[in-house]
């Protein structure tokens, strides 16, 4: 009765520091943004995070004035950018194949990028365009699929997490978030591919690639996809596909990162250097670009006849 | 005109932001991590000081270095110090260095909308003992890598890192293999002839420069013994250590 009291009354130490609230604001950065303890005195979550703003007649502007690097190179953040990423499904489940490069402008801010966020066992989200908010918004996703499954005793569906990540983000539009992700899973349904972007875009479908070197990506993918590839084709071919999109697409590059989901859940199959797919391929035996251009048509690279004659 | 209007448009715009210069740099090691910066700050052309330390002491395993704009850089360490005494009183022990990361990618998204100016490298010593590096964006994007170079010679530095540390573009001796971690006296030798040579072709890096080093718990702090100028900064000789190595850098 007394704290009911004292939480309404205009007098005392408690509605002291609810004026000095008001007048001073909310120390903006230990509310709910937070997700975990804050510091052991919070708990858990409470809906959505809230996020600082300027106070500017228009806050979207202000940041599009100091982080968009397309429209002004010379703007102070740079946030980083830039990708090749696909995955499809076929009788074998979902094959996930990403680039590791990270640009910032034309600097290549990092060659060992992680692509693909691993949600759960169960799902992949895959990062195109800011490399935060994909980050942050697919591990905030991953908390939500664990609430999921436990207020309802059953693993989330890939629709139905794809569909809490498009709300989401549809609910910032036009604030300047900017992601291109495919949310990949497999379950009740069997293996699922839904595409989904910061313009609210949400796509079901059988293949996909997002990114500066997508149309890279396609090329190879569309002619070389069938729905009954054996495991080891279909992974031969993201593999393939992002190499043709690493060594096309300046933005894209460094090293492929391959998964498969299964029913049993994703498995990380590799890490490949692309220039070494360039002249050596994934075995050793076969590079994917350089024996094939050049073969034949060089002294230092004789064509094979030549060189057992030369011996 | 008289009364206080203007007969032309006017045209304004919230700047909040200025870069400061400098830079930083952290490796690690199997047992230890490096984590250093110059200690110049400058706006433009004209140094502000030569003693405006970016590498912070956040607990006896963990270091944060900070650079970009000064004022938001020194506000978010503030706040950082701030979460990791909160977590002191509400767990009685330091929190682990993957959390640290983690928390710093919070505090750092919650300004996804209003930015800090700041990018960060975190360095210490990981719960299993092994040396680690975290490197984030302004906006909280992070990931764990063996070493990272940020700030106004991060062009110069980086590549040399690449290629001294992961051995890039380099190939092993005839039956030998390039060794996945260096020696602490090797690291450091890196660390200094990348800040040495920053500062002879970069203006925004020089004055002086600050070496933390951070020692796994129990590793000898072999290697640092022949140091000049370094003093000891952790709480207890126990645990994790932490060390730092001041040198000065040239100031033209």
């Amino acid at each position: 009765m007394h704290a009911f009291a004292e939480r309404f009354s205009t007098n005392g130490a408690a509605a002291e520091l609810r004026r000095a609230k008001e007048i001073l604001g909310e120390d903006d950065d230990v509310s709910d943004v937070m997700w975990g303890s804050s510091g052991g005195f919070g708990s858990l979550v409470n809906g959505v995070p809230k996020f600082a703003v300027p106070s500017v007649p228009d806050p979207t502007s202000f940041l599009r004035m100091h982080t968009d690097d397309h429209a002004d190179p010379s703007c102070r953040i740079k946030i980083k950018h830039g990708t090749t990423t696909l995955a499809f499904r076929f009788k074998g489940g979902v094959i996930v194949a990403v680039d590791s490069r990270a640009t910032a402008g034309s600097y290549v801010a990092s060659g060992t990028v992680k692509k693909v966020i691993e949600i759960n066992p169960y799902l992949l989200g895959t990062m195109a365009g800011g490399a935060a908010d994909c980050q942050y918004w697919e591990t905030y996703l991953g908390i939500q699929c664990r609430l999921h499954e436990l207020r309802n005793r059953e693993r989330i569906s890939v629709a139905a997490a794809s569909k809490y990540l498009s709300n989401l983000v549809y609910s910032y539009k036009g604030m300047g978030l900017s992601m291109g992700t495919m949310i990949c899973g497999w379950d009740k349904t069997g293996p699922a591919i839904f595409y989904v972007d910061s313009d609210g875009t949400r796509l079901k479908g059988d293949l996909f690639s997002v990114g500066s070197g997508s149309t890279f990506a396609y090329g190879v993918l569309d002619q070389g996809y069938r729905w009954d590839l054996t495991d080891e084709e279909a992974q031969e071919l993201g593999r393939r596909s992002i190499y043709a999109a690493g060594h096309r697409d300046a933005f894209s590059g460094n090293t492929i990162n391959l998964y498969h989901v299964k029913e049993d859940g994703w498995k990380f199959i590799g890490n490949y250097d692309i220039s070494e797919m360039h002249y050596n391929g994934p075995g050793g035996a076969d590079g994917y670009g350089y024996d094939v251009r050049v073969q034949g048509r060089t002294s230092a690279n004789p064509p094979p006849e030549a060189a057992a004659a030369q011996a | 005109m008289p009364d206080g209007s203007f007969s032309h448009p006017q045209q304004r715009q919230f700047n909040p932001y200025s870069d400061n210069g400098g830079t930083i740099l952290a490796i690690a090691g199997a047992d230890f991590t490096v984590i250093a910066g110059d200690t110049r700050q400058s706006e433009g052309y004209s140094i502000q000081t030569r003693y405006a330390p970016k590498v912070f002491r956040l607990t006896d395993r963990a270091v944060l270095a900070v650079n970009g704009f000064a004022a938001d850089g020194n506000m978010f360490v503030k706040k950082v110090k701030q979460r990791l005494e909160w977590y002191r009183h509400a767990h009685a022990k330091d929190m682990p260095l993957r959390a640290i990361a983690r928390l710093i990618q919070t505090m750092l998204y919650a300004q996804r909308f209003f930015p800090y100016y700041v990018y960060n490298i975190l360095g210490g010593i990981e719960e299993d003992g092994s040396g680690a590096v975290y490197s984030f964006d302004p906006v909280g994007s992070y990931e764990r890598e063996a070493c990272r170079a940020a700030g106004a010679a991060q062009s110069l530095v980086q590549p040399f890192l690449d290629n001294q540390i992961y051995f890039k573009n380099q190939a092993a001796a005839p039956n030998q293999s390039h060794p996945a971690h260096l020696p602490l006296p090797d690291v450091l030798s890196i660390v200094i002839d990348s800040f040495t040579s920053a500062t002879e072709r970069h203006i925004e890096v020089g004055d002086g420069l600050e070496i933390y080093v951070v020692l796994a718990k129990g590793r000898s702090a072999q290697g640092l013994e022949g140091a000049r100028g370094i003093q000891e900064l952790s709480t207890k000789s126990d645990g994790d250590r932490v060390f730092v190595i001041r040198r000065e850098l040239k100031k033209d």
